[in-house]
């Protein structure tokens, strides 16, 4: 998918996901679409992957780690074939598999996350085993902002950079807030690119809600060979909607029918400009 | 019977075999190579050999990893710490998830005795049988040791298994016996009274027995080696047959063998129960067998117990 393709998909997500939750009246919709434009990055440019064969062994794995931001996920899931678009209909609904956070029933998920700081470990885990089975596949691991302040991201960082896993990429939705106010209010993280650094990682500091960044960076990693890399993705918690942008209740709003509609508005005008421009080119 | 060894050499002993022909078995350790006696593993395999250092959260996340992608990882480390501080990555990672992760708890129970409560493990039971999916097992001696690796390379699921630190004294003349995840051994048949432990105090039960049998009363004796899945079917079988039942655990008398059992006759057929185990209260420091008699998990105590329980 050519980034202008990529754009215009990261808007559909983003109605898609803020649907699926106001019909639910369930979700995290902040840090969904906060890391959309990372995973619609991932999931239609960057990762080796075949819907068709959801445990295709050499297939690259994605770690959601921060685990609550599952809306983004389930929807492109979904329109990537991993599973029925109508099953969206059924999120956060009795019995559903697909609950509020990655649930390996579904197909395309690879691990049950949600518990913050589990999602690294696994990672590191997986990256050693295709290291040491000489398959090649990377991990890629996206971790929120929140989470740091978990000890066990540390030990998987230590380990990650310990066994030289430069197939492992470590990626901070760095949105800025958690449930509770500012990261930094709640537990100060800065600098945080030094602290990787420090811990052995390739460091890199991207525009996380820009493509064009996002691809070039994903596409290039891991970028230093013995190292891991991690890519703290500068995002806007809420992305993408105007009057939510960085508000901290929206880590877990549901939009009203009005705030909706004024969402899916103002989406489908920046959709629209993406598929005229698109067909211009 | 003389013939001592420890269970933590049974399992490095019998990993080095099996890895062999099985290049997706791997031994993790958290700086714990030493204490699990893996060391002549990671010197024979250093690419089935995974060290986290000290860290238990993470090796059991990284097991969960390498579980993923098709390893049958085996996890080394202080029952204590691995039962406890990793057990929401043994819940998520490994139960939730459904992955192939094998949970070695080494130096159970009271095994570290002079170090403390901070060392010594005897809420592991409690917290592992509680999470859904994980087979909790305790192999009594190095036949059953045996016995019990060669099955968990072959068993899909998650596994804590809880051994202890020192030579056990053998329960069993061979292990040329049926050994089944699940599937409780009835050690010595009986009548009168049953006493159910796992583990080392299997031996002690044993023991027990002998006195009993010279007092005159029947005892059977369960060895329950697998907390669970229980084998319901054994202890329902024994409240009927023997109307009397004694537990006999290294673990908190809260959550652990006795508990599990009690859950059991309680809702299938009642009859007295007697729970031997540690008390709820930081265990006292002390070789193992000094700390058992200071808990009454003795031969001598059994009996007399049994013949409390016998009006005699």
């Amino acid at each position: 998918m050519e980034i202008i393709e990529l754009k215009a998909k990261a808007a559909q997500i983003r109605m898609d996901l803020l649907q699926m939750i106001h019909g639910a009246k369930a979700g995290h919709t902040g840090g969904s679409l906060s890391n959309a434009d990372i995973l619609t990055a991932l999931y239609y440019r960057v990762m080796n992957l075949d819907p068709a064969r959801p445990k295709w062994e050499d297939r690259d794995r994605f770690i959601a780690s921060k685990g609550h931001a599952v809306e983004s996920l389930w929807c492109i899931l979904a329109d990537r074939g991993f599973f029925p678009k109508e099953e969206l209909e059924t999120f956060s609904q009795f019995g559903t598999r697909l609950i509020g956070h990655p649930n390996n029933k579904v197909p395309g998920i690879e691990m049950n996350t949600g518990a913050l700081g589990h999602g690294l470990a696994i990672s590191v885990g997986m990256a050693l085993a295709s290291k040491r089975d000489g398959r090649g596949y990377r991990v890629f691991c996206l971790m929120g902002d929140g989470e740091q302040a978990e000890g066990s991201v540390w030990e998987a960082a230590m380990a990650g950079a310990h066994y030289k896993l430069d197939n492992l990429v470590g990626i901070i939705d760095r949105n800025g807030l958690q449930i509770s106010g500012s990261t930094e209010e709640v537990m100060g993280l800065d600098p945080l690119d030094e602290k990787w650094a420090a811990f052995g990682w390739h460091v890199i500091s991207i525009d996380g809600n820009d493509m064009e960044q996002l691809v070039d960076t994903l596409e290039a990693a891991p970028t230093v060979p013995g190292k891991p890399t991690l890519i703290i993705a500068n995002t806007v918690k809420a992305k993408g909607i105007s009057f939510a942008e960085n508000v901290p209740h929206w880590h877990h709003h549901v939009p009203s029918d009005e705030e909706l509609a004024q969402a899916l508005a103002e989406l489908s005008a920046v959709l629209a400009g993406y598929q005229q421009e698109g067909q211009v080119r | 019977m003389g013939n001592k060894i420890a269970n933590r050499q049974v399992i490095c002993d019998t990993l080095l075999e099996l890895a062999q022909s099985d290049r997706d078995i791997m031994v993790l350790a958290s700086d714990s190579r030493g204490s699990a006696a893996m060391g002549p593993f990671a010197q024979d395999y250093p690419e089935q050999f995974v060290e986290v250092g000290i860290a238990e959260q993470n090796i059991v996340g990284i097991s969960a990893g390498l579980a993923h992608s098709g390893k049958k990882p085996f996890v080394t480390s202080p029952a204590c710490f691995l039962s406890m501080r990793s057990i929401e990555q043994i819940k998520v990672d490994v139960a939730y998830s459904a992955t192939n992760v094998k949970l070695i708890g080494i130096s159970g129970g009271i095994s570290y005795g002079a170090l403390g409560m901070s060392h010594h493990s005897v809420q592991d039971l409690a917290v592992t049988r509680a999470i859904p999916g994980l087979a909790v097992i305790l192999p009594a001696d190095r036949h059953e040791t045996k016995r019990m690796t060669e099955a968990l390379v072959n068993y899909e699921g998650g596994v804590y298994v809880r051994i202890g630190r020192n030579p056990v004294e053998d329960v069993y003349e061979s292990a040329d016996y049926d050994f089944v995840i699940g599937k409780a051994v009835t050690m010595r048949d009986g009548s009168d009274i049953t006493l159910i432990a796992a583990g080392e105090t299997v031996r002690i039960a044993l023991d027990a027995e002998v006195k009993l049998k010279e007092a005159g009363v029947s005892c059977r004796v369960i060895n329950m080696h697998t907390i669970k899945p229980l084998d319901e079917e054994a202890i329902i079988k024994a409240a009927r047959e023997t109307g009397r039942i004694i537990t006999v655990e290294e673990h908190s008398v809260h959550g652990g063998l006795g508990a599990a059992v009690a859950e059991v006759v309680v809702q299938h057929h009642p009859v007295p129960l007697r729970l031997l185990g540690i008390p709820d209260e930081p265990a006292i420091a002390g070789k193992t067998k000094e700390v058992f008699e200071h808990y009454g998990i003795s031969a001598e105590n059994i009996k007399n117990l049994a013949l409390d329980m016998l009006g005699q």
